[in-house]
This record gives structure tokens, sequence and C-alpha cells, in this order.
């Protein structure tokens, strides 16, 4: 058996969603390689050939895949899926774009954001925003499956796998890439951070939000994270939201404040390690689930754990 | 031009939902069930584009049991134009839900397909992405913006990890909605009550003879592990000693 891992990159650099993806593929074959698709993306196709365990890195670039159209992947993909059993991909926005575009063309179906690989055969995912867990077997000659980055290790760098440049299949593609805007943080990626704070809709207003949430985001070296109320309320840019429908993530501790704890915002973060609720509501549901919770105003709360702090 | 959205018959978002003991499942007797949450914010989109005078027709279609045509009924009240509902008790992957979507597509021949970018029961993100790949049509996922230009193309702002991409697409083509997209509407009394005279046609999944037998076999539905109790703290000082002692987290 061997597997075909879609690497999580930005041109530049490897996220490592892509070396977390490739643990899971691990323990489905000996044999991965990792296909990393862009535009002058050879610095993210070398540092994936470090991951320890990897057998080639192909390398494809287009302008198309520079922005990783639908299109222009799925095509990409799918006639070196001759050459493997399983297609794996972290479950990001990218990801979950592609992957099910790919299992349709090879006419399989996909398996989305499993959180453990039992064996070959056999996985398991969250259903219902994460209140139920799924086991399911697979008899698809190929697997197309997205992974749950925040399930699994990231493998270890230490290997010298060979680089392989593979030319990009013409397209005629129907979609073009007009413009992004990408949100300017200097704190570490949500998805991957180790301390998580996040603010909810008790916050009111976009100054306070920041205001409240920044200095400690800062002084524990954490990402910010915010609910579904929060962003639709405009304290908060959209891709902070975590929960069934923004972000999955797992860090060691997460701090929710202001935060009511709904099914749909505990679905994004109730794997976390440790979680610290601050609400003044003895009710919110959110203390059901917290290992550590502080009933007290936010307003006084966050001061004085800026000086416990230190 | 005529859009065709798609809903699903789910679970009302606000249930708590309980597995089944025998582990075959969740338990759906008796619980209250609901439009998908981004299939009418879909339905909006679709409501919104026939108001400008851009849609002609809106065509609403619900693959699942009888009971679906109450939700075929709510986007009608909403402002669709008609329903059709292809009836199964079958629960369908994805993959099936794509190629069934795929022959009614091949029938109503819409220029846009507007569905939610996901069902929050099976939560597979892949229906609209598949159905895509079956037509051979572009794809724009994750919409919070749809722009047309006439029946030739599509802006879509999409909702990418990091901000936000536009991408353009020519029409045909198909278009999932992410939560900001809109605000959909309540249904009035009087348009529940009109929606009661719009036409829905209900046909057999089955006879549309395309292959929808499962792929996968479902072995168990279990609860995830439950978290330990916490504990309550008095104050700020007293949350970080136990975490930096206790917890070790800081």
């Amino acid at each position: 058996m061997a597997v075909l891992v879609l690497a999580d990159h930005d041109n530049a650099h490897l996220r490592d969603t892509t070396a977390k993806t490739v643990t899971a593929a691990q323990i489905l074959s000996t044999d991965v390689d990792v296909l990393v698709l862009g535009e002058g993306a050879k610095a993210v196709a070398d540092a994936a050939a470090q991951i320890a365990g990897v057998r080639k890195v192909l390398l494809m670039e287009g302008p198309e895949l520079k922005a990783m159209l639908a299109e222009a992947a799925a095509a990409a993909v799918v006639p070196l899926m001759d050459g493997y059993d399983a297609f794996l991909t972290p479950a990001t926005s990218v990801g979950k774009n592609v992957a099910p575009r790919i299992a349709a063309k090879l006419d399989v179906s996909q398996i989305s954001d499993v959180i453990e690989v039992v064996d070959g055969s056999t996985f398991v995912r969250p259903i219902y925003a994460g209140n139920a867990l799924e086991t399911v077997s697979s008899s698809e000659a190929k697997k197309v499956i997205t992974v749950r980055p925040t399930a699994f290790k990231a493998a270890a760098d230490g290997g010298s796998a060979p680089v392989e440049t593979v030319a990009a299949p013409t397209v005629q593609a129907h979609a073009r890439f007009v413009s992004e805007a990408v949100t300017a943080s200097d704190r570490p990626e949500l998805g991957a951070a180790r301390i998580v704070v996040s603010g909810g809709r008790a916050l009111g207003s976009a100054e306070e939000f920041n205001g409240v949430l920044e200095p400690l985001a800062d002084k524990l070296g954490a990402a910010i994270g915010a609910s579904r109320a929060a962003v639709d309320a405009g304290y908060a840019p959209n891709d902070y939201q975590v929960g069934q429908t923004g972000k999955v993530v797992a860090p060691d501790l997460y701090i929710a404040i202001g935060i009511s704890g709904a099914i749909q915002h505990l679905a994004g973060m109730k794997d976390s390690k440790v979680i610290v609720a601050i609400n003044k509501d003895p009710e919110a549901p959110i203390f059901q689930i917290a290992d550590y919770g502080l009933v007290a105003d936010y307003k006084t709360a966050i001061p004085e754990l800026m000086r416990a702090l230190g | 031009m005529k859009v065709l959205v798609p809903v699903k018959r789910v679970i009302d978002y606000n249930v708590k939902v309980r597995v089944k003991s025998d582990q075959t499942g969740v338990d759906l007797a008796n619980v209250k069930m609901s439009m998908n949450p981004f299939d009418e914010i879909a339905v909006e989109e679709a409501v919104r584009l026939r108001e400008k005078g851009v849609a002609t027709e809106v065509v609403v279609v619900s693959i699942g049991p009888a009971q679906a045509q109450d939700t075929i009924r709510t986007a009608l009240a909403m402002g669709a134009d008609r329903g059709l509902l292809l009836q199964t008790d079958q629960d369908l992957e994805p993959l099936a839900v794509a190629k069934l979507l795929q022959a009614v597509v091949g029938e109503e021949q819409p220029k846009l397909v507007l569905m939610g970018k996901q069902a929050i029961d099976g939560d597979n993100n892949a229906v609209g992405q598949m159905l895509a790949a079956l037509l051979d049509w572009p794809q724009a996922t994750f919409a919070s913006a749809v722009e047309l230009n006439g029946e030739a193309s599509a802006k879509v702002t999409r909702e990418v990890d990091g901000g936000l991409q536009t991408i353009e697409v020519d029409l045909p083509a198909v278009v999932t909605a992410d939560l900001r997209l809109n605000e959909p509407r309540y249904a009035s009394l009087p348009n529940i009550m009109k929606a009661k005279k719009k036409p829905i046609e209900v046909k057999a999944a089955a006879d549309y003879g395309v292959d929808i037998a499962p792929r996968l076999t479902v072995l168990k539905v279990t609860e995830p592990p439950k978290r330990g109790g916490g504990v309550k703290v008095e104050t700020a000082a007293d949350l970080v000693m136990k975490l930096k002692n206790e917890a070790g987290v800081l």
C-alpha cells in the first residue's frame, strides 16, 4: 500500500498540519509520499523532505496551483492516484475544498475529519459537532481521507527524502484567483498554538475584545480565538472563530473568557488538555467542561490575572 | 436563470444529541428536526437573487424521508418557487447524494447550484465539491459573498484559514454557503400559507437509476470520552497557582 499526502503550505512555509497528517498516513503504510502543489514552493518541498519517514516528495508547480484552486488541484492529484491506494490531506480549508472533488473523480466515498486510524480500513471520526464518534470501515479500493490535525502528533524531523519535480497537467479551468485578504498576526497560529485565549460576546466591543485579550495573549505567548457570537458581532475577524464551523483547536491550555459554551463552540475546543473558563454566570455551560472555573466579571478578573502572572 | 438549492432535514442545531446504548447510531426518535442551518443561508441567498431579478426561478430539492417535505415547505415559505423530494428512507453517503443531485441538475438545467457547506449531522463537508466534480463544473466553497456577473460568471469571496480569498467562477457552478453569507429571514405567516399552495413533486430516489449503495460501513457510534469534573477557583491568583503547580501548563 502506498499513500499520498497533500502538503498544507503558503508557498513559502510548510505548516505542521502536514507532519501531523504524515503521522496518520504512517499508520496505513510505510510508503508515504508528500505532494507539494504550489508555485515557487521549492522551499516547502525541501521542508517536507525532512519529515522523518517520508519516502519521496513530489513537487508540482503552476499558477493555478499557487492559489490551490480546486479544479486545478484535483486535476493534478487524480492522475497520480494510479500509483497510490490512499490520499490524505489535513482537514484545513484547502484540504476540505479539494479532497471531495478528488474522491468523486475517483468514484469513492470520502472519510472526513478522521481523528483515529484504527487499521488500514477502519477510521474514527466525529459527527454531530463532536457529540458522537463514528467508527467506519471502508472497502473502497482507493481511500480519500481528510485528517483532523489536532488529533495527531507531528512526525519528527530528520528525514532526507528525494524531491522529484512533476509537470502539472494543463487544465481548461473555469475558476480564476482574484485576490486575497490575509489577517495579519504576529501571534502563533490558532490551530497550532500551545495556549489559546478566546473571547465571547460578553466582551461587548471590538476595542474591548482586543484591549482585554491582546495583552493577555502577549503575556502568555498565546493565540487569540473567538466564539461565533463575538465574530458575528464584529469584535473579531472570522478566521478567529473556534467551533464546529470555524477552527478546531486542541492546545495545552484554552482560556475561555465571556463565552457561554454553546455546543457548536465546544465542538472546536473540548479536546484541549486544560480548559479554563472565566464567566460571571455560574450556570454557563462552559463550566461543565472547564477544568478550572472562575466565576467573575472579566473586567475585574483579567487585570487580576495579569497581576498574578507577574 | 434558474437556481437549484439542495436542502437537508437534520436534528435541530440546539438539540443535545444522545448516542443509542446499542451503539448503532444517534437517537432520532421524538427529536426536533429542522432545516440544516447552512442550507437556510443558501435558500436565503437564492431568494435574494430572485428578488434582485438575477434569478428567475428557485427550485428546492431534498433527498430523504417523506417528512423532508416539511423542510422543502420551509424553503418555499422563505420564497423559493417549487420543490422536489427524492424520497428514500436510506441514510445516504455524500457521494450518493451528489450523484442524485447530478441527475436532478441534468433534468432541471440550473445555472447555479447554491447549497450549504456542510450538514451539521454528518459534518462531512463534501456534497457540493463532489457534485461540482461529477458535473465538471467549477466550485466556490465556504462563500461569504456572492456577486453575479449576469449569467456568465460569479465572483465569490471564500472564508479560508487565515482570511478571505476571492475567486471568479464561470457559470454554471456550484457555490457552498458559509455562515456569514447572510442572515436568513423568518417566514411570515402569510408566506407560510402561500407556501402550502406551491408545488412539491415527489419522486422515489431509487427511480433515478443511480448507484447509491453505501460504500462505508458504520461499525459503531459511541459517546466521546467525558472530561473529568473540574473545580471552581476563588481568585485569579488561585487560578494561576493551580495552572502552574497542578496542571503544569504555565
